[in-house]
């Protein structure tokens, strides 16, 4: 029973898949993002940006490429904290009686939908990579091949651990809330606060104290501090803002992101051990 | 009762054994030995016939080659190959039910939890799972399964149990059930029920005698068609008018309201229920 999560993993993989709407309309949304949103107001900031001096010796980037990574963190946010509505689905049409009365042990459940989580974010993040690359977003420039594999590498690892963490919380909502509407409305409030108090679609650098405070401990800073490391580089410039990264800043943040992840998938245990179903 | 012996509701009070083992300390095992299929419908409409099975398998870690055959079989027996790759959102009830009982099959388990198999079905389907249960238990499965309707009980039982108010009251086979409320039912409505009733409690044959909102029950224990003209004679010389007579076998509905003492169309849903246990061919 070792791999039975594999189980929890392919049929809800059969479900993404299966919806064709569903699906295309996942991969495009995020797309759509950068070409409109990121067009608009990277047409603003670099005009507002055009004055502003140069720094000599630094690589300066567009708005547009500095919110790619932003853009790839937020579809990863909004995907993941919808990964687990399929449980409450399950639930409120007794479909989770028949994995719940079977030898599975609870804990593949969150497993399981927390792996197809992550597959589908990696989906999205590799479609909005290739189309900001058409659209003109400067990842990987001046990069050998090796650099973009490990980069890429890199990159994957944050959006897969990032993930984990918000699908497990997903998933723990889901298996305790009663109807689609409330958790609707639970997750949207969720993804306000963090997505505004991060750097996803402008620095965080000129937040007031107390959100700033939050950002530096919101898990989405830290998921487009580690794509911007590895799809940029660890020192360049953008709308007349000098980013530095060090090896061991990025580790932090990826660590965090693990803990968070940690804390999540307990929690989300711990609501599945309370579960009755029937 | 049914959501505790499943193990998806834990057991409070009492024990109970299912396929050998106990469902308080061995309720991994229990798991493995039993097959459900519920009340509610419980298929995911998005996914195919063979994918409803094929889960299944999957989670109760049969190997793929075990799966492929098992699933075929299962589709033959409840005849729905021609539908292997059709979502469950296209198929009629009849066939979602037949779908959830090859489910409830797919790992060979010693033991087929039914609640309410046919309830919402129409009769000819109704009759073909039926049929499939036979088969099913012949080959060596015991199926357990909870039923209002009390022809199903009759029809399909090895052993009858009938619960009211959560506790069981009777159990037996079927005949048994039955002649323990005598050998016939007569039914008499007349101009004095109460002197009826006196003047029959006596005679040998008649075993009990019930008052029911307009007549009264008389349960005889020899052949009532020899008995009725005796004790219509019995009545005219009494001087009651007799409005009307009926003679008949003792059915499931009449042992059900002899235990429960309530008319069937009184009864809520959940107030009286059977139960009705077989026994494995094995």
């Amino acid at each position: 029973m070792r791999t039975g999560f594999l189980t929890i993993y392919w049929r809800d993989m059969l479900r993404f898949v299966r919806f064709r709407t569903l699906l295309f309309a996942s991969l495009v949304q995020p797309a759509l993002w950068l070409a409109f949103f990121g067009i608009a107001m990277s047409n603003n900031f670099d005009r507002l940006t055009a004055t502003l001096p140069a720094t000599p010796g630094i690589r300066t980037v567009g708005y547009l490429t500095f919110i790619g990574a932003g853009v790839i963190a937020m579809t990863t946010l909004f995907t993941s904290l919808f990964g687990g509505t399929v449980l409450l689905f399950d639930k409120n049409w007794g479909l989770m009686r028949e994995t719940l009365s079977s030898p599975l042990p609870r804990i593949h459940i969150i497993i399981g939908i927390g792996l197809s989580g992550m597959t589908k974010s990696f989906i999205q993040a590799a479609v909005i990579m290739i189309f900001g690359l058409l659209l003109g977003v400067q990842f990987f420039e001046g990069y050998t091949l090796t650099q973009i594999f490990g980069s890429l590498l890199g990159i994957m690892l944050f959006i897969g651990a990032f993930s984990l963490g918000f699908l497990f919380l997903s998933a723990a909502i889901a298996i305790t809330m009663e109807s689609p509407e409330g958790m609707q409305a639970v997750i949207t409030l969720l993804t306000m606060p963090f997505f505004f108090t991060s750097n996803a679609l402008y620095p965080a650098n000129s937040f007031p104290p107390l959100l700033r405070a939050l950002s530096t401990v919101n898990p989405l800073t830290h998921l487009v501090s580690g794509i911007r490391y590895f799809a940029i580089g660890s020192d360049f410039s953008s709308i007349g803002i000098h980013y530095t990264y060090t090896h061991g800043e990025v580790l932090v943040s990826f660590l965090s992101l693990l803990v968070f992840a940690g804390i999540m998938f307990l929690i989300a245990r711990w609501r599945f051990s309370k579960v009755t179903v029937t | 009762m049914i959501n505790i012996l499943i193990t998806l509701l834990p057991i409070q009070k009492g024990s109970a054994r299912i396929a050998g083992f106990d469902l308080k300390t061995e309720p991994e095992k229990v798991r493995e030995s039993i097959g459900i299929v519920f009340q509610e419908l419980t298929l995911d409409r998005d996914m195919t016939v063979r994918e409803i099975l094929e889960y299944h398998g999957r989670l109760y870690s049969m190997p793929k080659t075990e799966r492929q055959k098992r699933i075929d079989e299962l589709l033959d027996l409840v005849e729905l190959e021609g539908k292997r790759d059709t979502l469950t959102r296209h198929l009629s009830g009849g066939m979602k039910r037949r779908l959830e009982i090859a489910r409830g099959l797919m790992t060979r388990p010693k033991v087929l939890f039914m609640d309410e198999p046919t309830i919402g079905l129409d009769p000819q389907t109704r009759i073909r799972i039926w049929e499939y249960l036979r088969d099913i238990n012949r080959q060596g499965t015991t199926i357990f399964l909870t039923t209002h309707y009390m022809d199903e009980a009759d029809q399909l039982s090895d052993r009858i149990s009938i619960i009211d108010h959560g506790k069981i009251i009777v159990t037996g086979r079927s005949w048994e059930l039955k002649n323990a409320l005598g050998e016939d039912l007569i039914y008499l409505e007349t101009g004095d029920n109460k002197a009826t009733a006196e003047l029959l409690k006596n005679l040998d044959s008649v075993k009990e005698i019930r008052e029911k909102s307009k007549g009264i029950i008389v349960m005889v224990n020899v052949d009532g068609t020899y008995l009725l003209p005796e004790m219509m004679d019995k009545l005219r010389k009494g001087g009651i008018k007799i409005k009307a007579v009926n003679l008949k076998k003792p059915s499931m509905d009449d042992v059900f309201v002899h235990y429960t003492g309530r008319e069937l169309r009184d009864t809520g849903a959940e107030k009286g229920s059977v139960v009705s246990l077989r026994a494995g061919g094995r």
